[in-house]
């Protein structure tokens, strides 16, 4: 048994605790949430960035996801239910040395923030939105939302949810969002260069990232347990773009696609504000 | 020394001209009538000072707006009217909360619902005060005229940025498009206050502080990384479930206005001294009031007038001692009956409270100001036409004075109505 | 049994952050670790490869390989 073991080369755990709070461990969240999967890699993916904490504002709306400023070490801004990315708004115009990030659900972000959402999009003001996508509303007891699945069980939505689900990374481009991707928790590696590129682009970037409400969606939707869950809606669920090319249409059927699924340089929000309005206005 | 170039300027170009001058480098808002003026004057003024102006997707984006721009350090403002004000309740409440300095105007209008847009109302009075749930400071100013918006709008700022807490500046359809001839004040004229910025290093910074009455405000991106939520919180901004934290929280932001009423209350009063009648009258309404106060005055009545600019806090101490030594105080507004409850409250029954049979739009009407018959030695304000006409009919030597101050109701209209042909 | 002992990986668990939620034990490729009541537990250190799988995707902070 101790033997035949092909053992890499030490590889330095990555020191989450650079970019956390402390004291604030352990988060909220129930066992067996992706929201922690996210929030790791997407401190990776700041790390990677080179981005300094001073750089950073995270403003979130109401919701589970929306917890995550508390725990993170940078200007953090937690607002009301749907308003995240119209307070965002203000930071970044008010101040465009900062790096805004948006932390959002699909509730936050598609119901009740759907029109801070498109027209955000539509500015191209420089920001970055994650979406965690868990299909339930976790805070309030497992509600159906924008994302759920037709057919699937919440405590709303008791014979069955009747409503067709909002495509969030369709929605962003329609809306004009120079930026879209979408990852999963599954795929935490991926999503983490996703973020990444994500927090790199200039201009309004949307990444939905789906995962997991065991406790909510879950259970009421009979998965036996997290890995189930994770396995057949984050990896069985996806495909990723590049693998996409290949298959034939019929394997795709029922897949979301996984990646980098648009990006353009549009002008940004922000420097087009400097450039005609002050400069206009000042008359330079 | 030469006199001062005067400008004619409408209300709402007088707001942002004031707001310009308290050094607001922030604006977001949706357009919604009575009030599009300032978003429209500061669309243009702002860019040339260096600062941002923004039309939102909505009245709510628009409160968000400014108050995440407050907390990258600039003085913010929006503004709206009754419609607009509804929406943004909430995020009046996230301000109060999360202490965040900002300026809300809301230009009111009739009401309820989408209500009489073009037309002049004070109904929005107690949504100021109560219009975002929970227990919550407010502080409330109401202008009466055109120069005194510009000078309100600067008080307000510097309120906000003081006291860290949104401040309402409340005016109503007819002085927001009214034109009046006005001084713009020179840098230095007027009291300009920043607010207090923390100088500790950032391990020492709590932007809650309760050591502080009112606890620096640091700016995002410059060292000091804070966090802010709506939810109630300890003094270093995290959340908290402990009941006494949460109590001691609510308390702070409620006593840090209560303890400086008297910093924050102003009133204009007028011949109180003698004066066995008292109106007490804000905004539009203290324009006529006062006029028929200085009339009855010249017919030798003991009329006197109380105008708050400060409506919220309400100006307790002042009721409170006019009540004791005068017979009737006399509430007229622009709605229903409003302000006239807090009057009732804090005159603890020492005098009669004559309560006008006001109307939400009645101004329109021009039928608020009249003179009962003379027996019952009151002033009074209303709808019903009957005394109106019962007053023109028969009119008294004693009761010119006060025709006069009526038909200065007409005037005011008469102003007001040539700048709403515009739209 | 010749393998010198510094050559093992390290596992680090923090039992008051992890939740039992039990993903690094479903995903570890060989089979590393089981759940001890409600905290995971090292059950074949031998066998880790240092792929990190299980740092990666437990959501608790709870895990460090190296």
């Amino acid at each position: 048994m101790s033997t035949a073991v092909a053992v890499k080369k030490d590889k330095a755990p990555f020191d989450y605790n650079k970019y956390l709070r402390p004291n604030k461990l352990p988060h909220i969240w129930c066992p067996g949430c992706g929201h922690g999967i996210v929030l790791k890699a997407m401190l990776r993916a700041i790390d990677a960035s080179g981005l300094s904490k001073d750089q950073i504002c995270m403003v979130s709306g109401i919701g589970c996801s929306s917890r995550t400023p508390g725990y993170v070490d940078f200007n953090t801004l937690h607002t009301l239910h749907g308003r995240a990315m119209a307070y965002a708004t203000g930071v970044k115009l008010a101040k465009p040395s900062l790096k805004v990030i948006v932390i959002t659900g699909d509730g936050d972000a598609l119901a009740i923030g759907g029109n801070h959402f498109i027209h955000t999009c539509r500015r191209n003001i420089d920001m970055t939105v994650l979406v965690y996508s868990n299909a339930i509303y976790g805070m309030t007891g497992g509600q159906y939302s924008p994302t759920t699945p037709q057919g699937a069980n919440a405590t709303t939505s008791r014979y069955g949810n009747i409503e067709p689900v909002f495509d969030c990374c369709e929605l962003a481009k329609a809306s004009g969002a120079t930026f879209v991707a979408r990852g999963t928790a599954y795929h935490c590696q991926e999503l983490e260069k996703i973020i990444f590129e994500a927090v790199q682009h200039k201009g309004t970037s949307v990444v939905e990232i789906l995962d997991q409400c065991p406790t909510y969606y879950g259970r009421q939707n009979k998965y036996k347990s997290v890995t189930e869950m994770m396995e057949k809606i984050e990896k069985d669920g996806t495909v990723s773009v590049k693998q996409a090319d290949k298959l034939p249409p019929e394997k795709l059927q029922g897949k979301l696609l996984r990646g980098v699924l648009h990006k353009i340089e549009r002008p940004e929000y922000c420097e087009q504000y400097k450039k005609f309005i002050i400069g206009k206005a000042q008359g330079k | 020394m030469a006199e001062k170039k005067k400008k004619l300027l409408q209300g709402n170009e007088a707001c942002a001209e004031g707001a310009l001058y308290a050094g607001c480098r922030f604006y977001a808002g949706y357009p919604i009538t009575p009030s599009t003026e300032i978003a429209e004057h500061l669309s243009v003024r702002l860019p040339k000072v260096g600062g941002k102006f923004i039309q939102m997707e909505d009245e709510i984006a628009s409160i968000a707006a400014i108050t995440g721009a407050s907390l990258t350090g600039l003085k913010s403002m929006t503004a709206t009217s009754g419609p607009g004000f509804s929406l943004k309740q909430e995020g009046i409440g996230f301000a109060c909360m999360a202490e965040v300095p900002c300026v809300i105007v809301n230009v009111m209008r009739g009401g309820p619902s989408t209500g009489f847009p073009t037309g002049p109302s004070q109904s929005d009075v107690m949504q100021a005060k109560w219009g975002t749930h929970g227990d919550h400071p407010v502080v409330a100013v109401a202008p009466a005229y055109v120069q005194e918006i510009l000078s309100e709008t600067v008080r307000a700022f510097n309120l906000a940025e003081k006291y860290r807490t949104p401040v309402m500046v409340l005016y109503d359809e007819i002085v927001g498009h009214m034109r009046e001839p006005i001084v713009l004040p020179e840098k230095g004229e007027l009291e300009v206050i920043d607010r207090i910025k923390p100088t500790c290093n950032s391990e020492e910074y709590f932007p809650y502080d309760d050591k502080y009455e009112i606890a620096p405000l640091a700016a995002y991106g410059e060292g000091y990384r804070f966090h802010v939520t709506g939810l109630n919180h300890k003094k270093d901004g995290f959340p908290t479930n402990d009941a006494k934290l949460i109590q001691e929280g609510n308390e702070r932001i409620l006593r840090k206005i209560e303890n400086h009423k008297n910093d924050i209350w102003k009133n204009e009063e007028l011949e109180l001294n003698d004066a066995k009648i008292v109106v007490f009258a804000y905004g539009s309404t203290a324009r006529s009031a006062r006029y028929a106060v200085k009339e009855a005055g010249n017919s030798g009545k003991k009329v006197g007038l109380l105008r708050p600019l400060t409506l919220w806090p309400f100006p307790e101490k002042a009721v409170e001692e006019l009540a004791k030594r005068v017979k009737v105080i006399i509430v007229p507004e622009m709605n229903m009956g409003q302000m006239i409850v807090e009057v009732e409250r804090y005159a603890r029954g020492k005098c009669e409270m004559k309560n006008p049979d006001s109307q939400a739009a009645g101004i329109l009407l021009g039928k608020e100001f009249y003179y009962l018959p003379p027996h019952q030695n009151l002033w009074c304000g209303g709808l019903h036409s009957s005394p109106v006409k019962e007053v023109l009919r028969r009119p008294r030597s004693k009761e010119r004075g006060l025709r006069r101050a009526f038909r200065s109701r007409w005037e005011v209209y008469n102003v007001n109505s040539s700048c709403s042909k515009k739209r | 049994m010749a393998e010198p002992a510094k050559k093992l990986p390290n596992i680090v668990i923090s039992e008051t952050l992890c939740k039992g939620c039990s993903i690094c034990v479903d995903f570890c490729p060989t089979n590393v670790l089981e759940l001890r009541g409600n905290v995971v537990a090292v059950k074949n250190l031998e066998a880790c490869t240092r792929c990190q799988l299980c740092d990666l995707r437990c959501p608790d902070f709870a895990i460090q390989v190296f």
